[in-house]
């Protein structure tokens, strides 16, 4: 059977759009309940740190590079750079290495 | 700040993202020209969509020719943490906030903008900001996957693979500082690092999908913590920046 690339974007789209929205729309009072309160506290980093690790090891050319620039991000965030600084310093320092490396 | 200023702010704020964006969905791109999407239909996609796993797993799906109902579940199990992350910025929305307000603001749930949204740290958050970050990353996204479509091949590999951490380095730069600050915070940062290398390395765990770690691992190591270590009001209130 023959399927329409168009039809398929609409159904990503819906599906995607509908997920980020219910919540926002459905959920209109504060939640008094601790515990939520405290999952939906503890939520963001947990999700971050999930998908930052192991994937940022197999994002570049080599896994060391992508360990450097694991490690190189960590301690520029510690040091309290911006976003966009500890971004560069990632990216900088997975293209110094893999000058270097490969 | 007036409603434009926080809209600005947000867009100064999404340059890096949008140039992390170009950098992922130039190599998105790629895949698609390779799966038979055209330019035009990448983009779109993108444009639409905005969201990296969700759309290499459609491009799969679009590439295998699967059923459209295989497609709609694909993109719920994948995108699933985008309907906890939505659930925690409906807690950080002050109740005045309109509907339509609501339904755009709803676009800029991404990973990316979710994290500097968070980060900000304020009681309410303001929509705006989000927008504006919205406003500038979007047609960083949507450009990127053209790019990759049309000339993914010219660029060098070693420029694709440095900006290929861009998006990390910005996550990073998000939950580093409150781990800092808050142990219980770092506690469940280093927690979800080690799990998910283990779903990654070991045998049977390592064929779940990504998108299913990420909400297993979410939920249960969230919600332990919820349990163990409840947050007091003060907490609760200024979302510790």
């Amino acid at each position: 059977m023959e399927h329409n690339v168009y039809l398929y974007i609409g159904v990503m789209a819906l599906v995607t759009y509908l997920i980020r929205v219910l919540p926002l729309t459905l959920i209109r009072r504060e939640i008094r309940n601790r515990t939520i309160r405290s999952f939906l506290y503890y939520v963001p980093y947990v999700t971050l740190a999930v998908m930052t690790f192991p994937a940022i090891l197999h994002a570049t050319g080599t896994f060391w590079s992508g360990l450097a620039a694991l490690i190189v991000a960590v301690i520029a965030a510690l040091r309290g750079l911006s976003l966009l600084q500890v971004a560069l310093a990632a990216c900088s320092v997975v293209f110094l290495l893999e000058l270097v490396l490969l | 700040m007036t409603k434009a200023g926080w809209f600005r702010r947000g867009m100064k704020d999404g340059i890096p993202i949008a140039l992390g964006y170009f950098a992922v969905s130039v190599s998105l791109g790629i895949a698609m020209q390779n799966a038979g999407i055209t330019a035009f239909q990448g983009g779109l996609m993108s444009f639409t969509n905005m969201t990296s796993a969700g759309q290499f797993a459609g491009t799969t799906v679009i590439a295998a020719g699967s059923g459209y109902l295989v497609m709609a579940i694909m993109e719920l199990i994948i995108n699933a943490r985008y309907l906890l992350m939505s659930c925690a910025l409906s807690q950080r929305l002050d109740q005045s906030v309109s509907l339509p307000c609501r339904l755009l603001f709803g676009l800029t749930v991404t990973d990316e903008i979710f994290g500097i949204s968070i980060a900000r740290g304020e009681t309410y958050l303001e929509p705006m900001y989000s927008l504006g970050a919205f406003a500038v990353a979007c047609p960083g996204w949507t450009l990127g996957t053209v790019v990759g479509a049309v000339m993914g091949d010219v660029l060098p590999d070693r420029v694709v693979s440095a900006l290929g951490v861009a998006l990390f380095g910005m996550l990073i730069a998000v939950f580093i500082p409150p781990a800092k600050k808050d142990k219980v915070v770092a506690g469940t940062v280093a927690a979800g690092m080690i799990l998910s290398f283990l779903f990654a390395q070991l045998p049977v765990l390592s064929r779940i999908s990504q998108g299913v770690t990420i909400i297993l691992l979410t939920v249960v190591i969230a919600g332990a913590a919820a349990v163990l270590f409840p947050i007091g009001e003060e907490e609760a209130t200024d979302h510790g920046t």
